[in-house]
């Protein structure tokens, strides 16, 4: 292998610096929370305790934070569910270009580039308007899937730029229906791709704000219920519920690459059949 | 019947009605929505249908106006300056300084898993670093470079800039590594055997070829920018204004009217932006 150049070692420490940047902070808050009783927002720790771990089991100490967290996570899930199918059914309709194709596309763009504020301030007029009751199971969820959906089609624009027709071919050759086609062909080869488009459908929602602030009604989710807390609650309870919320998102974005790379294997082990038919 | 089921137009709108539902109804209503209320009139309980221009005539009136987009263009120019900058060298180091695939991959996720977290938690995770009695200042008098805290670590345009760029490098990162990965290889051999130094492969080559995913990079980082209230509400302890902060007050004082004239006018700021730099890129062609 040939030399590195000087350039290599001064980019790797700018990138070690990067990353540092990067999780720095977090890595921080949580240390500080285990923070002793008496310790405060900053360094020095004063005793190492669990202490405020468990001051978020306690009601009274934060208000309804595991209220707002179930919330969050069936809105997540029902973001996440509602994310890919759209995708998938938007990803295999733009494969053709039909008539008000590039309008829809640019509408795509147009939800991904709004201001967040303004759906929010668009959906609570709306439904004050019509006289419906704000909650974050109806307006919240359509105001963040307006958030999430783009992610989801670009990924899956990006996946169908790449998917090869043959296989769509030999399965009508062989006589499969369009529907057999989409369902023992297309998903299959799409399906790493859903992973992708899954986690960004949870993880976008569970940590949305700007969209909900106007939208969940009066049952806040988890983020809206941190950012109330940021302005009344003065103790490290708040690092360890950061610290918390942060390690559930880790355990899913870790389960999603877990299995990507199990359906990577299982695709090597088993490998092409071509050949080996009947 | 089978003939109408065949034709593009039917299947292609039957797969993505779903989506033009959703986008109709909450992204094309809620903006018609905001359009028709910022010509209404409001009372201190209630807002009144009507046709009025006095929204827009105090908006354009105010000085406080100006000032606040000129600071979210300042906010919008410094961000994209640095999360450019970086974004471009880490991108640059990923793509063509690691030379395993494997490795690749890896390093390019520790850079992505922090976008997949909560924007609010890694605001909060500033604070003890910031602060008054902060990691920053402890170390700084404890070096000896200054005798006592800085005042503007915390609360301030610094933290709110540096925050924008913790949040949205990651924008810049992921379409820069991407057009930098498709980058023919023989390209650079062929400028390094035509006698270009790394330097030169690198701004006559490259940089041209990157500048799709630049384009990329910036639509998001200064919409995102542009259309923020929380971050520089947060950062800045209420003490810095911008565009979204002048939606949110109103909103909070229920002068909705109020809110939904700033709110127009900030999205036509955000779809000009925008405008001019599609001139600049084919999103569709680089998907």
């Amino acid at each position: 292998m040939e030399q590195r150049p000087r350039s290599f070692y001064i980019l790797t420490v700018f990138f070690a610096l990067f990353i540092l940047f990067l999780y720095g902070p977090t890595l921080t808050i949580g240390i500080l929370s285990f923070q002793g009783p008496q310790g405060g927002l900053t360094f020095p720790m004063n005793g190492v305790s669990m202490h405020w771990f468990f001051d978020l089991f306690e009601q009274q100490a934060v208000g309804d934070i595991w209220g707002a967290f179930r919330r969050s996570l069936a809105l997540g899930l029902m973001v996440m569910v509602t994310t890919v199918v759209i995708s998938v059914m938007g990803g295999l309709a733009f494969r053709k270009r039909f008539r008000g194709s590039g309008a829809l596309f640019y509408l795509i763009i147009a939800s991904l580039v709004i201001p967040s504020i303004l759906i929010s301030l668009g959906v609570g007029l709306i439904f004050n308007q019509l006289g419906f009751k704000i909650h974050w199971a109806t307006s919240g969820f359509g105001s963040q899937l307006t958030w999430t959906l783009p992610f989801g089609l670009l990924i899956m624009f990006a996946v169908f730029n790449r998917f090869d027709k043959s296989y769509e071919e030999a399965a009508r050759d062989q006589g499969a229906t369009p529907w057999q086609t989409i369902r023992y062909v297309v998903l299959p080869i799409i399906a790493p791709s859903l992973i992708g488009v899954a986690l960004f459908g949870f993880t976008l929602s569970y940590d949305e704000f700007a969209r909900t602030l106007l939208t969940a009604g009066s049952y806040n989710t988890l983020p809206l219920e941190i950012f109330g807390m940021t302005t009344n609650v003065t103790t490290p309870v708040i690092y360890a519920l950061g610290t918390l919320t942060t390690l559930f998102s880790l355990v899913i974005i870790g389960a999603c690459m877990l299995a990507l790379m199990v359906m990577a294997r299982r695709r090597a082990r088993h490998g092409s059949d071509a050949g080996r038919g009947v | 019947m089978d003939r109408i089921l065949k034709s593009r137009n039917v299947m292609g709108w039957a797969q993505a009605s779903p989506l033009a539902l959703i986008l109709f109804g909450f992204l094309v209503l809620p903006i018609l929505t905001i359009t028709v209320v910022s010509f209404w009139r409001a009372t201190e309980f209630s807002i009144i249908p009507a046709f009025s221009l006095e929204n827009y005539a105090f908006l354009f009136g105010s000085d406080v106006t100006y000032r606040v987009f000129f600071a979210t263009f300042k906010y919008a120019a410094i961000t994209w300056a640095l999360t450019l900058g970086i974004g471009f060298t880490v991108a640059f180091y990923l793509a063509f300084h690691i030379r395993s695939q494997t490795m690749q991959i890896a390093l390019f996720l520790l850079c992505t898993i922090p976008f997949w977290t909560s924007n609010i938690i890694r605001m909060i995770s500033w604070i003890p670093f910031l602060g008054r009695n902060g990691i920053a200042n402890q170390t700084l008098i404890s070096w000896g470079v200054i005798d006592e805290p800085l005042e503007w670590l915390l609360y301030s345009d610094f933290s709110v800039i540096l925050a924008f760029v913790h949040l949205y490098t990651l924008f810049m990162v992921v379409p820069i590594f991407n057009t930098m990965m498709r980058i023919d290889r023989s390209l650079l051999e062929a400028a390094r055997d035509a006698g270009a130094s790394g330097f030169q492969t690198l701004v006559h080559v490259i940089f041209p070829l990157t500048k799709p995913g630049i384009m990329i990079g910036t639509i998001f980082v200064v919409t995102l920018v542009m259309g923020d209230f929380i971050t520089v509400r947060f950062m800045s302890g209420s003490q810095k204004a911008n565009v979204g902060r002048l939606i949110s007050n109103d909103i909070a004082l229920l002068q909705y009217p109020s809110a939904a004239a700033t709110s127009v006018v900030l999205l036509c700021t955000v779809l000009l932006t925008i405008a001019i730099l599609l001139r600049f890129v084919d999103i569709r062609k680089e998907l």
